[in-house]
C-alpha cells in the first residue's frame, strides 16, 4: 500500500508563493523586464499565480509563457515518447530576465531542456528558476533561485503537486511505495 | 489568473507505444488522437524563427523510395531535418534494386550503417510490414501498393479536426479514385475510427460496394454524395496504377464525377475541400474551387510536415519503458 504524507496544504503552499514572488522582485530591481515561463504540466498553473502576486507588488501585469520542453528530452528513445504540450511565448525573450517555474525539481534535466528550448526563441538577459518543491537528487550542476520548501526525498518516493485544478484542494502530497 | 485559455493544457495523458507505424487499420482512436495532440505542438514549432529541435539528434533516418514520389518525400525529408536526423536518400532509379538487389538485402544493408528509422515507399502493398520483420529499425509506411498512406490519412483527419473542432458526427465525403487509392483506405480507417460517417463516390468501376464492409456509405450520384457533407475530399484519378477500361474517358468522369462551381453551389456553405494532391486541374477538381477559400488543400501540405514530425517522435520513443521520469 503506497502511503500519502501532505507535505504542504493550500495555505502554506499560498505562502511559499508570495514568499517566493517577493523574493522575485526583490532579485529584480528593473520590473519592466521580468517575464515568467511556466514548464508544463505543473509549473504552468504556478507561472499563472505568480504573475497575479507579481502584479499586486509591481502594480503592472507579468507576461506569462508556457515552455514545453519535450522535444528537448535528453532521454527520448529510452523510454515512450513524452506527452507534448503546447509552448506559448507571447512576447520577445530577448534581453528579457526569464523567470522558469516548475513544480518539483528532481534530477535537474527538465531544467536543462528549458534553458535549450527557451534558447530557440532569443537570448534572455538572464534565466531564474523557480520551483514549489526540491526534493534533491540533482543530476546535473542546476539550482533553484526561488524555493518554495525543500523536502528530503528517497528517490523511490513521488511527489505530487496539484494546484489550480478544478474540484481539488491545493496540495503538495508526498507517496511512499 | 484564470482566464488565460491560451495558456491553458488540455491534452490527454499519452498511451502511445508502438515502434512502427505500418498502417492505420491497426491503431486505436486514441492513438491517433495522440499523434494529432502531437502534431498540433510541432505545427507551432514551423512558426517559429527558429524550426528545428534536437528531438533526434544523432538518430539516422533512411527515405527508402522505391516508388517515386516528391511531395512525400519532401515532407518526410523536411520533416527529419527539423528533428535534427541525419538521412540518407534512396530512390529506386538510382540504387541497387535496378541491379537485382532484393528489398530485404537493401534493407539489411542500409540497417548495417546503423539506421534507427526507415521510411518506405514501396508499389507492393505490405512492403513495410515484412520490412518491420526483418529489420531492428522502426519502419514507417510511406505508401505501399494501393494498400495504406497513413500519413496522409493522419494529416487529413488533423485537417479536419483544426478547421471542424471535430471528426466525430461529421459527414466525409471521398469523392474519385476509391479502389486504386491507398489513401482512401487510410482516409475510410482513420476518420471512421474517429466517428466520421464516410461516403464514397465515383465510377462503379472504381468504388465497388466491397467498401460498405469498410463501414462507409457507397454511392454513384455525385450530387448525392456531397449534398449533405461537411468536408468533400478530392482523389486523384490515378493513370498510372489503372487499366484503360475503367472508365471511358477522362472528358465523361469530369462531366460524371468532377467538382464543378454549379456543383459546389449545391453543398453546404461550409463545406470544405480536401486533396491530397497532385491535383489535375479541370479533371477531378474545377481550377477555379482548387484555390477559392473553402479549400484546404496548401494547408494540408504545411500540416503534412507537422504530422511527420510527430509521428516520427512518438516512434522514436515506441522502444521504451512506459514510465514516465520526473525531472
Amino acid at each position: 500500500m503506497p502511503e500519502s504524507i501532505i507535505l504542504l496544504d493550500a495555505q502554506t503552499i499560498r505562502r511559499a508563493l508570495t514568499r517566493i514572488a517577493h523574493e522575485i522582485a526583490e532579485r529584480n530591481e528593473t520590473d519592466q523586464d521580468v517575464v515568467l515561463m511556466g514548464i508544463p504540466e505543473g509549473g504552468v498553473p504556478l507561472a499563472q499565480r505568480l504573475s497575479g502576486l507579481l502584479q499586486e507588488i509591481w502594480g503592472h501585469p507579468v507576461p506569462v509563457g508556457t515552455l514545453d520542453v519535450s522535444m528537448h528530452r535528453d532521454d527520448l528513445g529510452q523510454r515512450a515518447a513524452p506527452t507534448v504540450h503546447p509552448t506559448v511565448v507571447p512576447f520577445d525573450v530577448t534581453g528579457k530576465t526569464v523567470v522558469l517555474v516548475d513544480d518539483v525539481l528532481f534530477s535537474g534535466r527538465t531544467t536543462r531542456a528549458a534553458m535549450d528550448a527557451l534558447n530557440d526563441f532569443g537570448r534572455p538577459r538572464k534565466i531564474q528558476l523557480a520551483v514549489l518543491v526540491d526534493r534533491g537528487h540533482r543530476e546535473l550542476p542546476i539550482k533553484a533561485d526561488f524555493v518554495g520548501k525543500n523536502v528530503p526525498t528517497s528517490p523511490a518516493e513521488k511527489v505530487h503537486v496539484r494546484v489550480s485544478q478544478p474540484g481539488t484542494q491545493d496540495e503538495v502530497v508526498l507517496e511512499r511505495k | 489568473m484564470e482566464g488565460k485559455p491560451i495558456l491553458q493544457c488540455s491534452i490527454s495523458r499519452m498511451t502511445w507505444n508502438r515502434k512502427h507505424l505500418l498502417d492505420i487499420e491497426s491503431l486505436g482512436p486514441e492513438d491517433i488522437v495522440t499523434v494529432l495532440d502531437t502534431a498540433r505542438a510541432f505545427k507551432a514549432v514551423g512558426e517559429r524563427a527558429i524550426k528545428k529541435v534536437p528531438a533526434l539528434r544523432g538518430k539516422t533516418v533512411v527515405n527508402l523510395f522505391v516508388e517515386p514520389s516528391t511531395r512525400t518525400r519532401i515532407s518526410f525529408e523536411l520533416a527529419e531535418q527539423r528533428l535534427s536526423a541525419d538521412i540518407i536518400n534512396f530512390t529506386a532509379e538510382a540504387s541497387s534494386l535496378k541491379k537485382g538487389e532484393t528489398l530485404k538485402d537493401t534493407a539489411r544493408n542500409l540497417e548495417a550503417l546503423n539506421a534507427d528509422f526507415i521510411v518506405i515507399r514501396h508499389s507492393a502493398s505490405g512492403a513495410p510490414h515484412f520490412l518491420s520483420r526483418v529489420l531492428n529499425a522502426s519502419v514507417i509506411n510511406a505508401g505501399d501498393g494501393a494498400h495504406e498512406h497513413p500519413t496522409q490519412a493522419l494529416l487529413d483527419a488533423f485537417t479536419i479536426r483544426e478547421k471542424k473542432g471535430r471528426i466525430e458526427g461529421l459527414n466525409v465525403t471521398i469523392l474519385g479514385d476509391i479502389l486504386y487509392s491507398r489513401v482512401a483506405r487510410s482516409d475510410i480507417w482513420a476518420l471512421t475510427k474517429m466517428g466520421a460517417k464516410v461516403t464514397l463516390c465515383g465510377p462503379a468501376t472504381l468504388v465497388p460496394r466491397t467498401f460498405e464492409k469498410m463501414g462507409c456509405r457507397v454511392t454513384h450520384n455525385v450530387e448525392e454524395a456531397i449534398r449533405d457533407a461537411d468536408i468533400i475530399n478530392l482523389l486523384r484519378i490515378q493513370h498510372e496504377r489503372q487499366r484503360k477500361t475503367m472508365f471511358p474517358s477522362i472528358g465523361e468522369y469530369t462531366t460524371l464525377f468532377g467538382l464543378t462551381k454549379a456543383r459546389l453551389a449545391k453543398t453546404k456553405p461550409d463545406a470544405l475541400i480536401m486533396h491530397p494532391g497532385p491535383i489535375n486541374r479541370g479533371v477531378e477538381i474545377d481550377s477555379e474551387i482548387a484555390d477559392c477559400g473553402r479549400s484546404l488543400i496548401l494547408e494540408q501540405v504545411t500540416n503534412g510536415l507537422a504530422v511527420r514530425m510527430a509521428v516520427l517522435f512518438l516512434v522514436n520513443g515506441g522502444k521504451g519503458p512506459q514510465e514516465i521520469a520526473a525531472g
